[in-house]
């Protein structure tokens, strides 16, 4: 078992799925002399070649609009944005191809692309770097959105998104790049549409994704302390949501809070929410709390920034408040 | 100069180099396309086909001699103004019929509609209704040629309209930096809606846009059907054998309006009459006649066969069915690995 950071274990992912399949390539914004903007694709072009570790022009319409054409004849394009700021321009061919092909054309074709790109604050990148818009694309129906926290999950889940025959955004964080875990050595494959009981607990159910995790984690270490057990929920994907697994924790536990760094409104939390009062109304002993970001374009100062990103005196505070 | 225009003015009478089979081939397309189209409009009229129906009466000679200038085993993507392409491709009229039906049969299976025709079997990639969408899509199948070290072409086919949205551009400029096999044919019918193109793009002459990306580009009078055929297959033996990708501008007209629900008051009487009189099909009809290629009885049973198969079409249209209710939430995800 070795200790790797989130970066390498992407790496690796990619690596070895390349070696397995000669029909998985890479295509992005500086992923090849420049090894990526957050050294992702580190080494593959030293790999693989120009074939099949492509730089390509600043436009990411194009760039997600070949990975679907690609892909449509067979191929298994990963294409990387830079990051989730810049998917926007490429909208179009994420939400009304990429996802509507297949079924608009009567299931007689398939879309194996995986488009990777990093979201997240807390770098003074301001408003229009900062955002976390995982959440746009996990309401469309037709994409799969994967959002693993861990080394682990970073490996496992982008080897088998490239497994998969359906368009998969996946979304890395930027903080998450240099944090570390542990990953076994040999194939690793995440399941899509499974979450993971993280830390186990009987008084509350914290439920999370990305690097919200480790807020989370923190959190409850704290809370341990002053006699307060949790139970942190990693939703790991967040389209299709694994609803049973977060249903059966706050039964358990009877109290939930959706904790997210996007914006609450419309938003994972607003989602998890919903369905969890749905599914386990009777059990609830508290109303469901939701932590997010602030609603606000994100400032550049370093005090501003960190008001605006949620944190562990946030959830210690809201949990106290509700445990009590 | 590796750009040139051979319908700067006006467009020309049909030129007529080739052999009489080849001719009766295309006019026979043209006819199909032309009557199925007439039949659409008749049949949305009736509501029998919903949502938004654009029809090609008035492009036919653009579609055959492009559409004709293609391999069986090459692609082509269009817009939403896709029934005739894909009937030229091989999608059987019937299976476009049923499609506009909403029914079961349908080539979509009746989940697309007039502006999503699809069928990978003739490899005709679909129709796609957001304009310009298709553009890197195709790039992004001629790449899988040229990694695949195959020799398939990917002919994209969009209005003039399309040429001033952002993905015309950046899909340009890496087929051509990436020489990628593909052949972008813009078929400008002067009109994107009820927006004349002068009204629209700064660059009235569409094929000029290309030279920003040093691409080979004609500009081609799209009502001749030879002349387009010509200069799309001298495009797609450049994508075959060079990896040169081209523009070819076909100059063109719709007869009718944008879409059915259009009664096309933006444009003049005279202009549009100046444009019925080279009517595509019966420009070609007179040509070879003129020149002892075709007699009246010839054309009687192109038109009789062509009836034939439209009222067939319309027929197993009718008769099929409907999709199943539990079609609702098929085919939204593949079911593979990992699920
Ligand atoms: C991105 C986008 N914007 C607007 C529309 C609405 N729309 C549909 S067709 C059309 C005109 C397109 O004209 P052109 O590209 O010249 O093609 P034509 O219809 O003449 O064949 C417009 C504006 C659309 N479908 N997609």
């Amino acid at each position: 078992m070795a200790v790797i950071t989130y970066r390498e274990a992407l790496n690796q992912a990619l690596r070895e799925e390349m070696r397995r399949d000669s029909n998985v390539f890479l295509m992005g914004e500086d992923i090849g002399v420049f090894e990526g903007a957050y050294k992702v694709t580190a080494g593959l072009l030293a790999e693989f070649g120009e074939k099949r570790v492509r730089d390509t022009p600043i436009a990411e319409e194009e760039i997600v609009g070949l990975g679907v054409g690609a892909a449509m004849v067979g191929l298994r394009p990963v294409v990387e944005m830079m990051t989730i700021n810049f998917s926007l321009l490429a909208a179009d061919q994420i939400v009304n191809h990429a996802a509507k092909l297949r079924y608009m054309f009567g299931g007689a074709v398939k879309i194996p692309m995986v488009v990777r790109m990093p979201e997240g604050g807390g770098h003074q990148l301001a408003a229009s770097h900062s955002q976390s818009l995982a959440v746009w694309y996990a309401h469309i129906p037709g994409l799969i959105v994967v959002a693993p926290s861990t080394p682990l999950d970073a490996k496992g889940l982008l080897k088998t998104a490239i497994r998969d025959d359906n368009p998969i955004v996946f979304v890395e964080n930027e903080t998450l790049y240099n944090t570390r875990g542990e990953v076994p050595d040999g194939e690793v494959l995440t399941p899509i549409g499974k979450a993971e009981i993280t830390r186990k607990g009987d008084d509350i159910t914290i439920i999370t994704h990305s690097r919200m995790l480790l807020v989370a984690m923190t959190a409850a270490k704290q809370l341990e302390e002053k006699g307060i057990s949790v139970e942190v929920v990693d939703l790991r994907t967040l389209r299709p949501l694994d609803k049973q697994t977060v249903a059966d924790s706050v039964r358990k536990t009877t109290r939930a809070v959706v904790l997210e760094e996007g914006w609450p409104t419309y938003g994972v939390s607003a989602e998890v929410a919903a369905f969890v009062q749905e599914m386990a109304f009777d059990y609830l002993d508290a109303p469901i709390r939701r932590i997010g970001g602030a609603e606000v374009p994100m400032p550049y100062a370093k005090n501003l920034e960190k008001a605006a990103i949620p944190d562990d005196q946030a959830v210690i505070a809201a949990v106290t408040k509700m445990v009590a | 100069m590796k750009q040139r225009s051979q319908a700067s003015a006006q467009p020309r009478a049909v030129s007529l180099p080739l052999d009489k089979e080849t001719l009766l081939h295309f006019l026979n397309k043209m006819i199909l396309i032309r009557r199925v189209e007439e039949k659409v409009a008749e049949i949305y009229t009736r509501a029998k086909a919903g949502g938004f129906v654009h029809l090609n009466i008035g492009e036919e000679a653009a579609i055959v001699g492009a559409a004709s200038s293609l391999a069986d085993r090459d692609y082509l993507f269009t817009s939403y103004r896709d029934h005739g392409w894909a009937l030229v491709k091989g999608v059987a009229p019937r299976a476009v019929m049923a499609e506009l039906y909403g029914k079961a049969t349908g080539c979509s299976k009746g989940r697309g509609g007039s502006m999503h025709l699809f069928d990978s079997k003739v490899r005709f990639m679909g129709g796609y209704a957001i304009v310009g969408g298709m553009i890197p899509i195709a790039t992004g199948t001629a790449l899988a040629v040229t990694y695949r070290g195959t020799d398939e072409v990917a002919m994209c086919v969009f209005g003039e309209g399309a040429t001033n949205i952002g993905s015309f551009h950046e899909g340009l400029n890496v087929a051509k930096l990436w020489q990628l096999p593909v052949v972008f044919v813009c078929t400008n019918n002067l009109y994107g809606m009820g927006t004349a193109v002068r009204r629209a793009s700064s660059v009235s002459e569409i094929y000029r846009k290309a030279c920003a990306y040093d691409m080979v580009a004609e500009r081609i009078d799209g009502m001749d059907v030879v002349a387009t055929r010509d200069a799309c297959l001298r495009a797609v033996e450049r994508a075959r054998k060079d990896h040169e990708p081209s523009l070819v501008e076909l100059v063109t007209y719709r007869f009718r309006g944008h879409s059915m629900a259009d009664p096309a008051r933006y444009r003049t009487d005279d202009e549009v009459r100046w444009w019925r009189e080279r009517d595509p099909i019966s420009s070609l009809e007179q040509k070879m006649k003129d020149s002892g290629m075709l007699t009246q009885q010839e054309i009687d049973d192109i038109e009789a066969a062509v009836s034939r198969v439209v009222t067939e079409s319309v027929q197993y249209a009718e008769s099929s069915p409907a999709p199943g209710l539990d079609d609702l939430y098929k085919d939204v995800y593949v079911q593979s690995e990992g699920q």
